[in-house]
């Protein structure tokens, strides 16, 4: 086992991409991604990782050289945030209908305007539908810790869907937070090479990208449903291997203090760990409130989520994002449909909190959870309500 | 003259290659010229070659799923991206091979293919970024001078005066009323080896560029022009005679440009009238004579900007 030693997450996150030995990496600079990207470049250019790095002209081409160079069989990986994830959007549905595994750390920032660098899931729920497996990390060992992960999945030639690893950006990606990283030999037990069934290869020429006629793009895009479908039991068992190699538990979805719950919060990423606080601090008041985490936002969990929340009253859903006009924030709206159909579903309060780099601290989440009790007596007015908007 | 050119001798009628790397059957228009430089090019490159598209008329025509013309690799992923995505190939290619996970001395050319919209409007940027990086590739413009494939829009490379679906002549417009962007003088502006233009009617001059194009180390940037009858409104049968017509009457000049310097490889010297090439045309075919001595001049006076390009450097 390695050394716990501190680091910060960004620094940890580019060491574990090179314990993955990528390949190629494409990558374009955007605030908070790129102490991840710049740490990868020292690396190659220290030969410590001998990969090739492409210092592309934008996004768009990042995650385009990315496509190229993973059909053609090489390890690959870039990183973004905001709007430099908003720039590659038209490609990121390309890579898993083309079933081409990259792998992307997205440091998750808030959408323009007004421009923000600052933390918040604007940026990734705007991604929803790309069709990429989707992870959220709650602290910095987690977010390497599905790194490797997420290499080991998109590479299964059960799944060959490309994923993304969502760390919040600043409030994780620049924390100094004590983590271990593995030896080389466990990485290389965990992730085997990338031996891709189809590739460009003169060899055995194919062709990749064809016109879809209306009477194969729905058949096509079955195929590709079904696959991703099929993609949760790989993403399952590969954190069970992670758990007899590296001794770290993961799971769809974690729970906190759920027991005898009758309000569950709803989180996903970093918040979670100022959330644990806060339902310490009210269970010691007598509050019967708990904590569900979602960390496999795609595919969605459905099961995991609704046997993590039987038995809950209330659910307060805590969305990062905001869909103007909808019926909630992207969780909310996502939960509420799962849910639906469940007999003795809990009842759901959404708030849309943490934009753009707002702090939610303790208080915050205490006022959610009060809310959400009261909730229960009185239905609230409108489907979701902003936390801590300043008069 | 760039060592990597020293030993070839070129192609000719007596050593053409028999493979067709690009295979018939395919879905173009009758007398497509592009479909044709497309097919020329990829024989000259031959069958080690791993090619990238754009979107665009060639990308449909050749690869109706489940049907493929392509007997190389090949990848599609979107319209402005593709000197990326071979950014991504080539990297790749050299990083398997350094790695010793793709045989070594295997040589394989990674050529993009993308038409004039690609290139030089919505593709740039990716290509711009590519040359620049000098990444070990050859990039083909299919030149046919308006967005064919949605309906014949009018690109930065429609010519000047030319009807197209979004330049259309009315009282207020003779059609396109900007001049043809000159991309490879962009191309040749980032201090890559080699650039050369080309059409389907000089096809061993065509086949020679692109073989010299792959042969150099570094981008390579090859500028195709490429008759489109449907377009155009030009009879089909009239593709290569256009094609060399272009040419004759100095509207579009065959040159190359190595290491910086401009060669004109088919130097014209009794040039014949514009006029000529225009009225083969049916986008041409609302312009005025004034409209045609405009054109003319521009062209005599292009043409002899590319002549002091060639001395002088």
């Amino acid at each position: 086992m390695g050394k716990r030693i501190a680091k910060e997450v960004s620094i940890a996150v580019a060491e574990a991409v090179k314990q993955c030995k990528v390949d190629v990496i494409a990558a374009y600079p955007i605030t908070p991604q790129t102490h991840i990207v710049e740490h990868l470049s020292e690396l190659v250019a220290n030969g410590e990782l001998d990969a090739e790095y492409i210092t592309v002209e934008s996004e768009h081409s990042a995650i385009s050289a990315c496509l190229g160079s993973v059909a053609t069989g090489a390890r690959t990986f870039t990183s973004t945030s905001s709007q430099g994830l908003a720039l590659m959007h038209e490609i990121l549905f390309i890579a898993p209908a083309l079933r081409l595994p990259v792998v992307m750390v997205v440091a998750n920032r808030a959408l323009s305007a007004p421009i923000s660098i600052w933390n918040d899931h604007g940026d990734i729920m705007a991604q929803r539908d790309v069709g990429w497996i989707q992870t959220f990390a709650e602290n910095g060992q987690e977010a390497v810790d599905l790194v490797y992960h997420a290499f080991r999945v998109a590479e299964d030639r059960r799944v060959m869907f490309p994923v993304i690893v969502n760390l919040d950006g600043f409030n994780l990606s620049h924390m100094i937070e004590p983590i271990e990283l593995p030896d080389q030999e466990q990485v290389d037990q965990y992730l085997p090479p990338f031996k891709p069934k189809y590739k460009l290869d003169p060899r055995k020429p194919i062709s990749m990208g064809p016109v879809g006629i209306p009477e194969i793009y729905t058949e096509a895009k079955k195929a590709q449903d079904e696959a991703f479908k099929n993609a949760y039991k790989v993403i399952v068992k590969a954190w069970d291997e992670f758990e007899k190699i590296f001794g770290r538990r993961y799971r769809p979805i974690e729970t906190y203090r759920m027991d005898d719950a009758e309000v569950a919060l709803l989180i996903m990423g970093s918040l979670a760990e100022t959330a644990m606080t806060a339902v310490d601090k009210m269970r010691e008041a007598g509050k019967k409130v708990g904590l569900v985490r979602i960390r496999l936002w795609r595919p969605f969990p459905l099961r995991d989520f609704v046997r993590a929340v039987k038995g809950v009253k209330m659910l307060a859903v805590i969305d990062r994002a905001l869909s103007p006009g909808a019926t909630g924030g992207p969780v909310a709206v996502e939960v509420r449909s799962a849910l639906y159909q469940v007999p003795g579903r809990p009842r759901i309060a959404n708030f849309i909190a943490g934009l753009g780099g707002r702090d939610v601290t303790v208080e915050d989440f205490e006022e959610m959870a009060d809310k959400a009790y009261f909730y229960m007596k009185k239905k609230p007015k409108e489907p979701y309500e902003m936390i801590g908007v300043k008069e | 003259m760039l060592k990597e050119l020293a030993k070839f001798k070129g192609f000719s009628a007596k050593n053409l290659p028999k493979e067709e790397p690009f295979a018939p059957g395919h879905r173009a228009c009758q007398g497509c010229g592009e479909v044709l430089a497309l097919r020329l090019a990829l024989k000259a490159l031959g069958m080690n070659v791993i090619a990238v598209s754009a979107t665009g008329c060639m990308e449909i025509i050749s690869s109706p799923f489940p049907y493929t013309s392509w007997r190389v690799p090949w990848i599609h992923i979107a319209f402005e991206n593709a000197a990326a995505v071979a950014s991504g190939v080539e990297a790749a290619l050299k990083v398997l091979k350094r790695k010793g996970r793709f045989p070594k001395n295997r040589r394989v050319d990674v050529v993009v293919f993308a038409g004039d919209g690609g290139t030089g409007d919505i593709g740039l940027q990716a290509l711009s970024g590519a040359l620049e990086r000098g990444h070990d590739f050859v990039y083909i413009c299919l030149d046919n001078e308006a967005y064919m494939n949605t309906g014949v829009q009018r690109s930065g490379c429609t010519p000047y005066g030319a009807m197209t679906t979004t330049s259309p002549p009315g009282k207020k417009s003779f059609g396109q009323m900007t001049w043809k962007k000159n991309v490879p003088a962009i191309a040749a502006a980032h201090g890559i080896p080699y650039v050369a233009t080309a059409t389907p009617a000089f096809f061993l001059d065509l086949m020679n560029k692109v073989k010299k194009a792959a042969l150099v180390n570094g981008p390579a940037y090859v500028h195709v022009y490429a008759p489109c009858p449907t377009g155009w409104g030009s009879k089909g049968e009239d593709s290569i005679r256009l094609a060399k017509l272009a040419v004759e009457t100095r509207i579009f000049p065959l040159y190359e440009v190595i290491e910086g310097k401009y060669y004109i490889t088919r130097k014209i010297t009794k040039p014949k009238p514009v006029e000529e090439y225009l009225k083969l045309q049916r986008r041409f075919r609302h312009l005025t004579e004034e409209h045609i001595r405009e054109i003319q001049q521009r062209v005599d006076a292009e043409y002899e900007r590319l002549l002091r390009l060639a001395e002088c450097l």
